[in-house]
C-alpha cells in the first residue's frame, strides 16, 4: 500500500472555520425561545445556609423564576464520581446547587432564570441568603490531625483515602525498606505541586433544550458520550432520551472533563421550565468554580549505591481533593502512582496517597493527570542524586534508565513498557543544545562571579498515556472502560463519512483521522469528513482525554477501514469476474494479483453497492463498517527536554536562554500538529514553573480569580523552542503511534526548575517553590524563606 | 436606551441599546457577529478584539469588552467576519495562521488575528520580539506563540511583497460620515438587518 497522507504536515480542515469566526461555539447556539440562566454563588468558603430567599427576585423584569438548593433538592440528584479507588473511600453528596452547607467560595447556591443574561445577572442582587459562618479547613496537614475541624461534619475525617502501591506486595519488585535498609546514599525531599488552573480559553457553557421527553444538552465539554451516560444516570433521564452535543469546544486541558454542577443546574431549570435554557460561565466564575488541578505535597525519599545506581523509591503524597470529589478526583494522584520510577530501574517502590478534603474548588484532571506531578518529583530528586554522588545529571541518569534493547520492560511499577530508545533522544537533545559548551559558559560565569548566571536543566521523562486498557482500569476500580470507536460511511459517490467517539477540541482530529482514512483507503484527504461530538451521530464513544485520541481512536478507525475493505472485496470481485483471493487493495483499487491493468475502486464498490442490481449471492449490499478498539496496553511516549536559564542574581528574573525538546511519540500522522502540541504543552509546563498559582487566602477566598492575578504567559512572556524526534514505533498495534497530547506539559515543569537550581547551587539553593517567580528566586538567594 | 449607529463590516447598524452594553456583547448579541468571542471579564485576554475606527477614520485594533456600545456610535468597525476581501479570499494573516498551524482550539484565534492585523498596520516589519510585545494583549492557552510569531512574520513579508495591505477594506473619508443615519451605502447594499428593531 502506497502510504502519502500519514507523515504529511497537512494543513487543518478545522481551521477555515475558525478563522473566519464562523465556529459553533455552545455560547453561540441560539434557540427560539432560550432563557438565559445566572448563579448565585457562595462568598464565603464554610458556612451553613439558614435562609434563603428568592420571592423578590422573582418580581425583578424578565425574571422566569429563582429558585435555590432546597427548592431543587430531590430532583437535582448528586454529581458522579466515576473513580472510587478504594473500597472505604469516603465520597460525600454533591448536590449541583448547595442545599445546607457551602463548602467553597464559588459553590453554587441559587439561580435565575430571565428573559436576558443582563436581567437574570441583574436579578442575583435580589436573592436574600443567610450564612452562619463553619471553620474553614485549608491545610492538608493540619486537615488530617485529630482536632481538625471538618469539611464535612457528618462524615467525621477529612480523609478521603489512603491508596498504596507496594513493590513488594504487587510481585513486581523487591522491599523498598530493605533497599533503604543498605543504601549508601539516601535523599529525602519535599515538593509541592502548587494549584492550578486549566484556564482553557473558551469559558464553559451550556444550552439545555427540552423538547417533549427529549432533551439535547449542547456544552463546551471534552466528554459528551460520558456527560449523556452520566446525566441519565444522576436525572434518572432514559439515556435515549438525551442527546448531548459538544460543538466546537475551545480548549479543554483536562478542564472540561467533568460533569459539571452547571450542567445539572441548566439541566434541571429547563426541565422545570420546559424551555431551552443556556448558561455561560464569566471568566471570573470560571476561575473560581471549574476545577482546579495539580495541589499535591510529595514526600519523596530515594536510596543509592554510591556509583549513583537507584535502589529504592519511596513515595508519599497528601494530595487535594478540594471540597468534593469531581468524576475523576481521587484517581488522578493514582494515575502518577505508575510513573514515579520514571524511566530507571528501581528494584524496589512504594507509593502512598491521601486523598484529603479542604475548603476549597475540587481538583480533578489537569494537562497530564498524575504524570506531571510523578516527573515532576522524579526529575528533580535524580539531579539531587547527581549532586550527592558527583555525576553530570545526564550521566545519573544514564547509569539507570531502561536500555534500548531491554524493551519490552516491565517496571517495578507493573507496567511493561513497549518500546524506546532514551539513549538517542537525549544524544539528539544534548547536541541541539550544545549541552557542553553551556556548561563551560555556566563554569566561566560562576569562576568570574558574574551577576547573571547559567542553569541547564535535564528532563528525561516517559508517561503512559493512550488511556486506556479497559481490564486495568477495570482493577483500579474506575467506573468505565477505556476501549473507542470509529464508523466509516461509503456515500455513493466514493465519499467517505468518518464517525469517531473522540471528541476534539483543538487537537486537529478532522485533519488527521482523514489522513489515515485517505491511506487505508486510498480515497482523497478533501473526500473524508469527520463526525464528531453529537451522540446522535456518534452514539457511542469514549471521548477525549489522556493523550487516548489517536493511540486509542486512530486504531479503531484503521480497524474500521480494514472492514471496509473486507466487505468490498467480494463485490470487487464479482465485478472483475475473479476469485477474491486473487485480488489484492491498493492505492484505493482491488486488482487482480500480478495484473496492474483494469482494477475496480472503492468508490466503484460503492456505486455497486448503492444501485445493488448486480451484487453476489447473499452479499449485503453495504460498505459500512464498524470497529472498538480496546488496547491491551498503554502506550509511552518518551523524551528528553533540556533548558537554558538565565537567572539576574540582583533581581531574581529568570529568563530562558534555550530550550530544546526531543519527543518519541511513536510514528507520527501529522509532524505539523505534534509539533503545536509540543509547542503547547511546553507552555504549559513552564507557566507552572515560573507564572502560574492559584492561590487562596486564610478565609478560603481565591486571590487568583481574574486573569490579572491568575497570570497566564503572554507571547511575550515565552520564547521560541526547539523540537525535534526520534521515532520508536509503537509496537502494539499497526499504526505505531503513542500520544502527544500532555508530553510537553509533562516533561518541561522539571527541566525548567532543575535549571533554575542548577544555575542556584554555588549560592547553596537546592530548591524553590513553584512558580518560581523573581520574588522566590531572589528571596532564596538571599537566605530567606521563599 | 440610547440610539447608536455603527457600521461593521461594511453594513449599517441602527440600534437602541442600553447606555451600559458592552460593544462585544452589542456585536454578538444583536448584531449576530458571533465571530468575535469572549474570553474573560478583566480585559487580559483579547479575544474580543475588532477594529474601530478612531476620530481621524484610521482603524485600530481595540478590546470589545472594555468599549461600550455607545461610545461605537458612528464609527466604522471591523470584525473577524468582515476581514476576507469581496470574493471570500483570505486575509493575508488568517492565510498565514492556517499555514503556519497557529491555531488549535482557535477561540483565541479571532481576537488574535485582528489585534495581528493591527500590529502589522503600525509596524509592517517587526522583529520577533516586537511580535511577541505587540501581541501581549492576547492570551492563546493551545499553541506556546511560536506558531503565531511564525504566522505573524510571514503576513508581514506577503504584506509588504505583495503590495496588499494590512488593514481589510481601506477606510474611505466617507467611512465616518457613512455610519451616520445621513451617510449611509446605496440603497440596494443596506441589507435587511439594518433596518431598526427593538430591542428584544
Amino acid at each position: 500500500m502506497t502510504i502519502t497522507e500519514v507523515g504529511s504536515p497537512r494543513r487543518r480542515k478545522e481551521d477555515a472555520r475558525l478563522i473566519t469566526g464562523r465556529t459553533m461555539w455552545t455560547e453561540n447556539v441560539v434557540l427560539p425561545g432560550m432563557l438565559h440562566l445566572a448563579i448565585l454563588r457562595s462568598p464565603v468558603a464554610h458556612a451553613k445556609i439558614t435562609r434563603v430567599d428568592t420571592s423578590a427576585a422573582l418580581n425583578e423584569p424578565g425574571v422566569v423564576t429563582a429558585f435555590s438548593g432546597r427548592d431543587v433538592a430531590d430532583v437535582q440528584g448528586s454529581l458522579p464520581c466515576a473513580w472510587p479507588v478504594t473500597e472505604d473511600m469516603v465520597h460525600p453528596d454533591h448536590p449541583p446547587l448547595a442545599v445546607d452547607e457551602v463548602r467553597h467560595v464559588g459553590e453554587p447556591v441559587a439561580v435565575v432564570v430571565a428573559r436576558s443574561r443582563a436581567a437574570a445577572l441583574d436579578a442575583l442582587a435580589a436573592i436574600d441568603v443567610d450564612y452562619e459562618s463553619l471553620p474553614v479547613v485549608l491545610d492538608l496537614e493540619a486537615a488530617l490531625t485529630e482536632d481538625a475541624d471538618l469539611v464535612h461534619l457528618d462524615k467525621g475525617t477529612n480523609r478521603s483515602y489512603t491508596w498504596i502501591f507496594d513493590s513488594a506486595e504487587a510481585g513486581s519488585g523487591g522491599a523498598v525498606g530493605a533497599a533503604f535498609d543498605g543504601a549508601e546514599v539516601v535523599i529525602k525531599r519535599r515538593y509541592r505541586q502548587q494549584r492550578l488552573i486549566p484556564a482553557f480559553m473558551e469559558p464553559r457553557s451550556v444550552v439545555v433544550d427540552p423538547t417533549g421527553d427529549q432533551y439535547t444538552i449542547w456544552s463546551a465539554t471534552q466528554i459528551p458520550h460520558i456527560l449523556r451516560f452520566l446525566v441519565s444516570v444522576v436525572t434518572g433521564t432514559p439515556e435515549h432520551k438525551v442527546r448531548v452535543v459538544a460543538p466546537d469546544v475551545g480548549g479543554g486541558f483536562g478542564g472540561k472533563l467533568q460533569v459539571t454542577p452547571e450542567e445539572l443546574i441548566a439541566f434541571v431549570a429547563a426541565k422545570r421550565l420546559g424551555k431551552p435554557v443556556k448558561y455561560t460561565e464569566s471568566r471570573s466564575d470560571s476561575l473560581m468554580a471549574a476545577h482546579h488541578g495539580r495541589d499535591m505535597i510529595q514526600d519523596v525519599e530515594l536510596a543509592a549505591r554510591r556509583d549513583g545506581t537507584v535502589l529504592g523509591l519511596r513515595v508519599k503524597l497528601l494530595a487535594n481533593m478540594g471540597a468534593y470529589l469531581g468524576l475523576v478526583t481521587p484517581g488522578v494522584p493514582i494515575l502518577g502512582a505508575f510513573m514515579y520510577n520514571a524511566i530507571y530501574k528501581f528494584p524496589a517502590y512504594r507509593f502512598e496517597c491521601t486523598g484529603v478534603f479542604t475548603n476549597t474548588v475540587f481538583t480533578d484532571a489537569y494537562r497530564g493527570a498524575g504524570r506531571p506531578e510523578a516527573t515532576y518529583a522524579i526529575e528533580r530528586i535524580m539531579d539531587e542524586l547527581a549532586v550527592e554522588v558527583g555525576l553530570d545529571p545526564i550521566e545519573v541518569r544514564r547509569r539507570n534508565w531502561i536500555n534500548a534493547d531491554e524493551f519490552p520492560f516491565t517496571t517495578v511499577a507493573g507496567l511493561t513498557y513497549d518500546s524506546g530508545d532514551y539513549s538517542a533522544a537525549t544524544d539528539k537533545a544534548l547536541e541541539l543544545l550544545g549541552y557542553d559548551d553551556l556548561r563551560r559558559e555556566q563554569a566561566a560565569r560562576r569562576e568570574s562571579g558574574d551577576p547573571v548566571q547559567l542553569g541547564i536543566g535535564v528532563s528525561t521523562y516517559t508517561e503512559m498515556c493512550g488511556l486506556a486498557p479497559s481490564r486495568v482500569l477495570g482493577s483500579l476500580r474506575y467506573g468505565a472502560g477505556g476501549w473507542e470507536t470509529a464508523s466509516i460511511r461509503m456515500l455513493p459517490t466514493g465519499k467517505v463519512e468518518v464517525i469517531t467517539g473522540t471528541s476534539p477540541h483543538g487537537q486537529g482530529h478532522e485533519t488527521a483521522w482523514s489522513q489515515i482514512v485517505a491511506d487505508q483507503l486510498g480515497v482523497a484527504f478533501d473526500d473524508v469528513e469527520v463526525l464528531h461530538g453529537d451522540t446522535r451521530t456518534s452514539h457511542k464513544g469514549l471521548d477525549t482525554y489522556g493523550s487516548r485520541s489517536l493511540a486509542v481512536g486512530g486504531i479503531a478507525l484503521y480497524n474500521a477501514c480494514q472492514k471496509v475493505i473486507d466487505k468490498a472485496k467480494p463485490i470487487a470481485a464479482h465485478v472483475l469476474e475473479c476469485d477474491p483471493a486473487d485480488l489484492e487493495f491498493a492505492g484505493g483499487q482491488f486488482r487482480v494479483r500480478g495484473n496492474p491493468d483494469g482494477g475496480k475502486s472503492l468508490a466503484d464498490c460503492a456505486l455497486a453497492v448503492f444501485a445493488a442490481h448486480d451484487l453476489p449471492d447473499g452479499i449485503e449490499p453495504n460498505l459500512d463498517a464498524d470497529a472498538v478498539y480496546d488496547p491491551d496496553n498503554f502506550s509511552y511516549p518518551h523524551g528528553t527536554h533540556l533548558c537554558a536559564v538565565e537567572i539576574d542574581t540582583q533581581t531574581g528574573r529568570v529568563s530562558i536562554r534555550r530550550y530544546v525538546a526531543v519527543d518519541d511519540v511513536g510514528r507520527v500522522i501529522n509532524p505539523l500538529i505534534v509539533e503545536g502540541q509540543v509547542h503547547g504543552g511546553v507552555a504549559q509546563g513552564v507557566a507552572q514553573a515560573l507564572f502560574e498559582e492559584a492561590v487562596y487566602d486564610d478565609d478560603g477566598n481565591l486571590l487568583s480569580g481574574t486573569f490579572v492575578d491568575y497570570t497566564l504567559p503572554s507571547a511575550a512572556d515565552l520564547t521560541d523552542i526547539v523540537t525535534d524526534r526520534t521515532e520508536t514505533p509503537a509496537p502494539g498495534h499497526p499504526l505505531g503511534t503513542k500520544g502527544v497530547g500532555e508530553a510537553g506539559t509533562i516533561a518541561s515543569t522539571p527541566a525548567v526548575v532543575n535549571a533554575i537550581v542548577d544555575a542556584l547551587r554555588p549560592y547553596g539553593v537546592r530548591d524553590i517553590p513553584m512558580p518560581c517567580t523573581p520574588e522566590r528566586v531572589w528571596r532564596a538567594l538571599n537566605g530567606g524563606v521563599a | 436606551m440610547t440610539r447608536i449607529s455603527l457600521r461593521v463590516d461594511g453594513v449599517r447598524y441602527d440600534d437602541d441599546v442600553e447606555p451600559r452594553t458592552l460593544l462585544v456583547h452589542h456585536l454578538r448579541e444583536q448584531l449576530g457577529k458571533v465571530g468575535t468571542v469572549v474570553g474573560c471579564d478583566t480585559s487580559n485576554c483579547g479575544a474580543c478584539t475588532v477594529l474601530m475606527s478612531g476620530p481621524d477614520g484610521k482603524p485600530v485594533g481595540v478590546k470589545s469588552c472594555t468599549v461600550l456600545a455607545v461610545q461605537a456610535d458612528g464609527r466604522d468597525i471591523t470584525t473577524i467576519e468582515g476581514l476576507s476581501g469581496p470574493d471570500n479570499t483570505l486575509h493575508p494573516v488568517q492565510r498565514s495562521f492556517h499555514e503556519r498551524h497557529a491555531l488549535q482550539c482557535g477561540y483565541c484565534t479571532p481576537g488574535m488575528i485582528m489585534a495581528a492585523v493591527d500590529l502589522l498596520s503600525e509596524n509592517p516589519d517587526p522583529t520577533d520580539t516586537e511580535i511577541r510585545e505587540g501581541l501581549e494583549g492576547n492570551l492563546c492557552r493551545c499553541t506556546g506563540y511560536q506558531n503565531i510569531v511564525r504566522a505573524v512574520r510571514d503576513a508581514a513579508s506577503a504584506i509588504r511583497s505583495g503590495g496588499e495591505s494590512a488593514e481589510p477594506a481601506p477606510p474611505t473619508p466617507e467611512a465616518v460620515d457613512a455610519a451616520t443615519p445621513d451617510g449611509g451605502l446605496p440603497p440596494d447594499r443596506v441589507p435587511e438587518e439594518a433596518v431598526p428593531h427593538p430591542v428584544p
